[in-house]
């Protein structure tokens, strides 16, 4: 196996750690000295190799940690993996996409072997090796979307379509900025976005909406959200507020540069062959302060963007209260340079 | 007493248009005390709405509702003795069965989730606010539902967190959505207001 996996943990003791190559690849959002909400959708995969844009699902080093997480949160949870009865097919369509993907792009980790409907899928970092008839639920220890989203970090919603809208009638979603899956199930495009300020008045999704339904078989794309987080914990659920809320409240001076995470979604888009839906993954990359400086580009830009943020999104991302603390300490990171156009490091 | 205006808000938040006959088509009619007016209203605007309407209501008698007479009545208690009612008729309703509800936002929300799992289409379902302001919250931290909010924030009826009160909402579930107020800073609470319309 060519790929190392961090013993970390995302909640407790946070042993959660980036290594340098994970910092170099990191998703950094912003492609220039300021941020304003837009569609910003490009097609997928597609960037430069070793980058997390390069396979239409990126395994990196957190891969196994991210599947612990995953397994406490449900084991305390069932409700943050749901899918209302018209969505099983979407869910063998996204095990299929899935399965297919890994084992052509990681095929030192992952291996399917088709014969008709008789499966056979191989996944050697967690230990599973599996014989299961495809589309038969009988054959899996659970439905399709949530044994094979088990095997895959990052969130999931899958996403149906009819009246000219997208509802999301499915989802496994344990490592979400701040919204309720079980709140939201069943929600249009339009309702499950509600509480986002300003975008809607914007016109953002009335433009995301009209691109996603075109959306057709075969074309992928993504885009990257991003938020703040104190410490480097996935399940920053309202479910669980009460219990993480505090810690936001810990920042200071001296631990700035260690606690505050920037919190990056890879947001991708698939349409589904047998079920028309789309998926939507949604995959969370964690980096600290004091990590995402190393790179001189992104801790000027970093400095300048989150100096300068509307008030309201510092407020909707939830950093406001921690955000004099966050731009007196990444001002020692700018010197005043110009920075290069786009989103990757200087070579 | 008309239906009630409400702020315009998010998305999310439902919006009451109030309830318009559509002839004699097979009917299902739901109201509290307050939304049996609404349906007294209904009907001397089209009498025929009620040749094949069966009306649940919940808290108060059949006299609200003599003339012109619905194809039944059925009278509950409260949400909970009527919830077995509503879920048979819902299910036994016929294409083209139209839902009128009337009354509190609980009542709406409560009565449109379980139409929304048994399938109904969103376009058959009218509803008309009348009475009180009080809302049907759920907690997202232990999905208890406390029903007649009348305050932000208010205290859990289960769990006993104190929670404020959001604009978003379920129809899946029917609720609210009510967060701890004071996640962050324990202990530190703002002034509690009436709620709004």
């Amino acid at each position: 196996m060519t790929m190392h996996f961090n013993d970390e943990t995302f909640r407790g003791d946070y042993t959660y750690h980036n290594s340098p190559e994970a910092i170099r690849r990191f998703p950094f959002p912003f492609d220039q000295d300021s941020y304003m909400y837009s569609v910003n959708i490009e097609q997928h995969p597609g960037g430069p190799k070793g980058t997390p844009f390069e396979f239409k699902f990126d395994v990196d080093e957190h891969y196994v940690a991210e599947m612990k997480d995953r397994e406490i949160t449900l084991a305390e949870d069932p409700l943050r993996c749901q899918s209302l009865p018209h969505m099983e097919l979407a869910g063998w369509d996204l095990l299929e996409l899935i399965m297919v993907s890994k084992a052509r792009d990681y095929p030192d980790l992952f291996t399917l072997h088709r014969d008709g409907n008789d499966w056979h899928w191989i996944n050697k970092p967690l230990g599973i090796e599996k014989k299961f008839t495809f589309l038969d639920p009988t054959t899996l220890p659970c439905g399709p979307m949530e044994y094979i989203t088990r095997q895959t970090q990052g969130d999931f919603a899958l996403l149906h379509e009819r009246d000219g809208n997208l509802w999301m009638d499915a989802g496994m979603v344990t490592s979400q900025a701040d919204w309720s899956l079980d709140f939201d199930v069943g929600m249009n495009f339009f309702e499950w976005h509600a509480p986002v300020p300003k975008a809607r008045k914007m016109g953002v999704f009335d433009k995301a909406l009209k691109f996603l339904l075109a959306v057709g078989q075969g074309q992928h794309y993504r885009r990257l959200n991003w938020t703040m987080t104190v410490n480097p914990r996935l399940d920053t659920s309202p479910e669980n507020y009460h219990k993480w809320g505090p810690e936001k409240r810990t920042i200071t001076p001296e631990n700035v540069g260690q606690k505050q995470f920037l919190r990056v979604e890879l947001q991708t888009f698939f349409r589904l062959p047998r079920s028309n839906a789309l998926a939507f993954p949604i995959r969370c990359y964690l980096a600290n302060l004091e990590d995402l400086a190393i790179v001189p580009k992104w801790g000027r830009r970093l400095h300048r963007v989150l100096r300068d943020i509307d008030p309201d999104l510092a407020d909707y991302k939830g950093f406001a209260v921690n955000q004099e603390t966050i731009v007196t300490y990444l001002s020692q990171f700018d010197d005043g340079a110009p920075t290069s156009p786009g989103i990757f490091p200087d070579a | 007493m008309p239906n009630t205006e409400f702020t315009p808000s998010i998305p999310s938040r439902p919006t009451y248009t109030g309830l318009v006959s559509q002839g004699a088509a097979p009917a299902i009619m739901v109201a509290d005390e307050a939304g049996a007016g609404a349906l007294i209203d209904l009907a001397a605007s089209d009498a025929s709405v009620m040749d094949h309407a069966h009306v649940v209501l919940i808290g108060c008698g059949v006299d609200v509702l003599r003339t012109p007479a619905p194809a039944a009545v059925h009278e509950a208690p409260d949400f909970e003795a009527a919830t077995p009612v509503i879920t048979q008729l819902l299910g036994e309703a016929r294409m083209g069965t139209q839902l009128y509800l009337a009354g509190s936002e609980g009542l709406i929300g409560h009565v449109s989730a379980i139409a929304f799992a048994q399938g109904l289409p969103l376009d058959v379902i009218q509803s008309e606010h009348r009475g009180p302001i009080a809302r049907r919250m759920q907690c997202v931290h232990c999905k208890g539902i406390t029903e007649d909010v009348t305050t932000d924030p208010f205290t859990c009826s289960h769990c006993g967190l104190t929670l404020f009160v959001r604009d978003h909402f379920s129809r899946r579930l029917g609720v609210f959505q009510g967060v701890c107020v004071d996640a962050e800073t324990p202990g530190v609470v703002p002034e509690t207001v009436e709620i709004r319309p």
